[in-house]
This record gives C-alpha cells, sequence and structure tokens, in this order.
C-alpha cells in the first residue's frame, strides 16, 4: 500500500516531537467554536475528522494555512471528513480571525484550560504557550490513521491530508 | 541549503499540457504555482522574468493556477481569462499583462485586456461567462493541493517544493545548484 508508506514515513520523519501517533485512539475533547456553541470530537463518529493545530490566528503562515483549507473544503467533504482549526487562541479572537479569512469551518478555541487539547494530543509548546503546527487525520471510529508535526514557520500544505483521507477510503473499501 | 519537506514532489510531473516558456532540453525548469490577484505572486513576477533573462535557454519556467478564490475575489476569473488568451494562442500576453495590472482585474478590465492584446475579445468574455476554462484551473488547482503547494506563489525545482526565500539571489542559486 504505497499510500501508507508515504504516511508512516512523514509522522516519523518530522522533527523530534511528542506528537500521538497513528494507531492510537484521538483524545476526546468539548470546545468552544463559538461564544456560545462548543463542539465534541465523538460527535463526529462515523465520518473522518481533520484536526488542524496551529500557533496562532493572525500570524501570516496559519491564515496561508487556513485560507489553503477554506478552499479545499469541497474536496475534503467529497470525503465526508469534517475539518477542525484548534489554537489557543480565545473564541473573540478565532471569530474575528475567521471573519477575516471568511473561513467557512470552525475555529475552536482550547483557551480554558490553556492548551489542555493540545497536550493530550502531545502538541503544546510549552516553552512559548501555543501549540504545533499538527495534524490529525482520525478514522470515522475515532482512531488517529495519521499525524504530521510541522517545523513550526512551514505550512504544511494539504498533500498529506489528502492523502491520508483517500488511505481511509481504501482501506474501508479493503476491509 | 535547500529546505524540502517529504511529500513536495511535484505531481504530475510537467506535461505537454502545462503552459510552458523556454525549451524542453533546458537543464532546469521551474514551476510555479500562482494566483493574478496575489501581491507576493505580483513581487515574484520580476524575479522570474529577471531568472528567465539570465538563465535564457538553461531555464524552462511553467505557470500552473492556484487562485484562493474565497480571499481573492478576481483571482478565479483571471486565471481562466488567461487560459482563454491561451486558447487563441496568447496565454503569456495575459499573464505578463495581468500580473503588469494586478489592480485592474474585474471581468471589464479582463476583456479590455484581451482588446489590448488583439485577442478575439467577445469570445473571451463569452468564454469567461461559460466558465470554459474553469475545468483546466480546477485541475491545475488540484495538482497542487496534491504537491504540497501551501499558499501562493509556490515554486518547484525540477519537481521539488522551493522553500526557501522567493528573491533573486536566492532562486538563481537555488536555480544553479540543480542545474
Amino acid at each position: 500500500m504505497p499510500n501508507e508508506t508515504t504516511n508512516d514515513q512523514r509522522s516519523s520523519t518530522s522533527h523530534q516531537s511528542t506528537a500521538l501517533l497513528a494507531g492510537v485512539t484521538a483524545p476526546d475533547f468539548t470546545l468552544k467554536s463559538t461564544p456560545d456553541q462548543t463542539v465534541k470530537l465523538s460527535d463526529f463518529r462515523g465520518q473522518p475528522v481533520v484536526l488542524a493545530f496551529y500557533p496562532a490566528d493572525w500570524s501570516p503562515v496559519c491564515g496561508d494555512q487556513m485560507a489553503l483549507y477554506n478552499e479545499l473544503l469541497p474536496e475534503f467533504q467529497r470525503f465526508h471528513a469534517e475539518v477542525l482549526g484548534i489554537s489557543v487562541d480565545g473564541i473573540w479572537c478565532h471569530l474575528a480571525f475567521a471573519q477575516s479569512r471568511k473561513l467557512r469551518f470552525p475555529l475552536l478555541a482550547d483557551f480554558e484550560p490553556k492548551g489542555a487539547v493540545a497536550r493530550a494530543y502531545g502538541v503544546y509548546r510549552s516553552a512559548d504557550g501555543t501549540c504545533e503546527r499538527a495534524l490529525f487525520v482520525i478514522d470515522a471510529q475515532g482512531t488517529i490513521r495519521w499525524s504530521y508535526v510541522s517545523p513550526v514557520g512551514v505550512n504544511p500544505g494539504a498533500d498529506g491530508i489528502l492523502a491520508a483521507l483517500e488511505a481511509l477510503t481504501v482501506n474501508t473499501v479493503t476491509t | 541549503m535547500t529546505r524540502q519537506s517529504a511529500g513536495s514532489k511535484l505531481t504530475p510531473p510537467v506535461s505537454e499540457r502545462d503552459r510552458i516558456q523556454g525549451p524542453p532540453t533546458a537543464s532546469v525548469t521551474l514551476v510555479e504555482y500562482g494566483d493574478y490577484q496575489c501581491s507576493y505572486c505580483g513581487a515574484a513576477y520580476p524575479v522570474v522574468k529577471e531568472l528567465q533573462a539570465r538563465l535564457g535557454d538553461r531555464l524552462r519556467f511553467v505557470f500552473r493556477n492556484f487562485p484562493i478564490a474565497t480571499m481573492h475575489p478576481y483571482a478565479e476569473h483571471a486565471a481562466e481569462a488567461a487560459e482563454a488568451a491561451g486558447a487563441q494562442g496568447k496565454f503569456w500576453e495575459m499573464h505578463d499583462a495581468l500580473f503588469e495590472n494586478q489592480d485592474t482585474l474585474t471581468d471589464h478590465d479582463l476583456v479590455q485586456h484581451a482588446v489590448t492584446l488583439g485577442l478575439d475579445a467577445a469570445r473571451v468574455a463569452s468564454e469567461l461567462t461559460e466558465h470554459t476554462h474553469a475545468a483546466r484551473v480546477h485541475e491545475d488547482f488540484m495538482s497542487g493541493a496534491r504537491s504540497g503547494v501551501n499558499g501562493t506563489p509556490t515554486f518547484f525545482i525540477n519537481g521539488l517544493r522551493h522553500d526557501a526565500a522567493i528573491d533573486l539571489e536566492t532562486m538563481l542559486a537555488a536555480l544553479e545548484e540543480r542545474r
């Protein structure tokens, strides 16, 4: 399975990190997506979830990264995948950022207790109080099937996510 | 030292379907994924021109569309207009006109550019309305997403993503290194 080989290599060749790896059950969480709405990971059982941790709203690289995922939403929807952005920024900051970038997917506030979800996934950066630029593709049963931690200044793009989603589809068909 | 991340390989490779400047015998191929409304692409445009001037026939340059349409409302139609010009044999003339006039990209402006370039402007206008070239632009976009394009502009040198700075000196050194 060429896809799987590539994906495994990507997880292991990313720089030293404590990020959860493929095969692990994705820790459940409930976070705010708007001032009065919450999102619970396990509510998405039955469909894949792309969890995109990023260091901060407004930083130039993140802007591009979220804009790219926004542009690719129709493609992610072909896999019935839900995309969730997540950072330690507060909900009002997320709202302003999402509005300015016209984002059409939720940004979750890992704000209180700060970075708790990032810690659970092994991608909190305690030195600067933000999280890594980390991607997790979670399958319909809630298991992490691919993870990748990018150097914090490098936008990881979407090729890894698309390949991982495709591998999920292939595996579903063959098993 | 050129940084390159896993999976950042140009897919599909350059082929006859592409918009190409420079001979197939060139020792180095530079591919740009770009958005006509993106100011960073506008800034990279003269850099590419200078690289072409300096390297001459040793360089082959390819442009693929990567419009970030939700952020840049004119980008999609601008890309389609360049392809419409391409259908009349003047892709690069329109490509240059768009990057040299990034503040005039409304549908009206696009048709004006077609007039200036001596194209059948009515045909360009109707192809924009009918989205004749949208499928090709989307094909470019998806190939970029698959190849690790992470914003615009993204460059590939001989098929590998260029993650370093996009200035003349850095790009020239990167191209010389791969030649």
